[in-house]
């Protein structure tokens, strides 16, 4: 009972935060909801049992989304966003069409909430051989570890296709003392926990991506207080650790497929330094690329 | 028979909390402007929670628990504090001092 | 109705609400964070189908966790292509 009372109210919170952040009055409003919205996720992702989840969304989510989209709101031109709202015919024509797919998707999915897959037993079952003992992890990094390699792939292509568009105007206000000083002292604390993340990874919920994304919240974070210059592309050491996990990986995978049995078949005995090795490098990468991605190239303020 | 008597303890002080936490809530939605606003939602808040954690730690297994809870409710302290001040900082900013 | 079959219809729903928005929202903005409530509703279908098992299907999970980055490094690029766009429109 008391469960059924969770769901639904975390259900209507979330659907509501979805409808209130595409239809507020004005933009900043819905860049708000939207960002109430990732938390609210975050806790559903935690009630529905992966919290490995819950830890990337509320870093990723709420986090680094919201500073992006509150950046981009900053450089448009003022003005609610409301002018080029439709009219009450083309809603109308859109439920329509939308209403019958509903129909459609709910009959499709229905089936689905009986169906068993062979594949979590299949997961458990080989973790024994996968280097380590949790099985999400052994998932992205041993499993499925093509999955991960192409997933830093396109977050470099995200990165180059960006840097096509000339530097962005990330303006920093001139920083107030107190955010400073919460900053810096907040800043070894995400560092500590990003290093945590990383290292539990092999044997509890986290991991590359988890680590990787607050330690982005943290150079964000310290980037915002104006503690830390602006980061420059031209800064060779930045470009390394850029390319360091996606080029890592790829070694390893080559040195597999020339010297082992095959692409991304790790050796026997040698899955778990590997892994960590690769998990260290993927961190880096995916730090230093979203947090290029996020506060980007700035010029400084004149201020 | 200390643990019955912590587990009875921990409803009032869980109780609590929740009321500042709906009395927070409700001067956000009612209060007139941004720093009234703002000094419901961070003040009944910080407090809320701060019963809450005691009223949690009183159910708590172990000590370790209760560090974890401590420093969370330090954590959210400081940057409730700090997110307040940033708030009104910038309110009077662009309204000007009133 | 079980638990996974609400949370499945949770995610369609989301799913429709974003592509809803998709349809009649004309700001750029907007757009985009339609574009990301239906990418929600996937990883919501795809999370209420891991939760079948306990505990939870680690491939499900982990292609999740591997969408949520894809996610906001595409919602990075297609909030600077939005921001060069209006730039060029008004220039």
């Amino acid at each position: 009972m008391t469960e059924w009372l969770l769901d639904a109210v975390l259900a209507l919170l979330l659907l509501a935060l979805a409808g209130g952040a595409l239809h507020a009055r004005n933009r900043y409003a819905g860049v708000l909801l939207f960002i109430a919205f990732g938390l609210v996720l975050a806790l559903i992702w935690a009630r529905l049992g992966a919290p490995d989840l819950a830890l990337a969304e509320a870093a990723i989510g709420a986090g680094l989304t919201g500073v992006l989209l509150l950046a981009a709101l900053a450089r448009q031109p003022a003005g609610s966003g409301a002018e080029g709202v439709s009219f009450a015919r083309h809603r109308l024509a859109a439920a329509a069409v939308l209403v019958p797919l509903l129909m459609i998707l709910l009959q499709g999915l229905d089936p689905l909430a009986e169906q068993r897959s062979p594949l979590p037993e299949l997961a458990t079952g080989a973790l024994g051989q996968s280097g380590v003992s949790h099985p999400v992890t052994a998932v992205l990094l041993n499993y499925r570890a093509w999955d991960t390699l192409l997933e830093l792939a396109v977050l470099l292509l995200a990165l180059l296709g960006a840097r096509q568009l000339g530097p962005a105007r990330f303006e920093v206000e001139r920083p107030w003392p107190l955010l400073r000083a919460w900053s810096r002292s907040l800043a070894p604390l995400l560092l500590l926990a990003g290093g945590y993340l990383l290292w539990s990874g092999s044997s509890a919920p986290g991991g590359a991506f988890q680590a990787g994304s607050l330690l982005a919240a943290g150079v964000v974070l310290l980037r915002l207080a104006g503690v830390l210059p602006a980061l420059r592309w031209s800064f060779w050491p930045l470009r390394l650790l850029v390319l360091l996990g996606l080029l890592l990986f790829l070694a390893v995978a080559i040195a597999c497929a020339w010297f082992g049995a095959g692409w991304l078949v790790y050796p026997d005995g040698w899955a778990k330094p590997l892994i960590l090795v690769i998990e260290v490098a993927a961190t880096l990468s995916i730090a230093a690329s979203l947090s290029l991605l996020v506060v980007g190239e700035a010029r400084e303020a004149s201020a | 028979m200390p643990e019955a008597l912590l587990y009875w303890l921990s409803w009032p002080l869980l109780v609590g909390g929740l009321l500042f936490f709906a009395a927070g809530s409700l001067g956000l939605l009612r209060f007139p402007d941004v720093y009234s606003r703002l000094h419901a939602l961070t003040k009944a808040d910080t407090l809320g929670l701060g019963l809450v954690v005691a009223g949690l730690s009183c159910r708590a297994d172990s000590l370790l628990e209760v560090g974890q809870m401590l420093v969370i409710w330090l954590l959210v302290l400081a940057s409730g504090a700090t997110a307040c001040q940033l708030l009104a900082r910038q309110a009077r900013e662009e309204h000007g001092d009133d | 109705m079980s638990t996974t079959l609400f949370w499945l219809a949770v995610g369609a729903l989301l799913w429709l609400i974003g592509l809803h928005g998709l349809l009649t929202l004309r700001d750029a903005l907007r757009r985009i964070i339609a574009i990301n409530l239906m990418g929600s509703g996937v990883f919501l279908v795809m999370i209420a189908l891991a939760a079948r098992v306990v505990p939870s299907d680690p491939v499900l999970v982990a292609l999740v966790v591997t969408g949520l980055v894809v996610a906001v490094s595409a919602t990075a690029l297609a909030l600077r292509l939005a921001g060069s766009a209006e730039r060029g429109k008004s220039s």
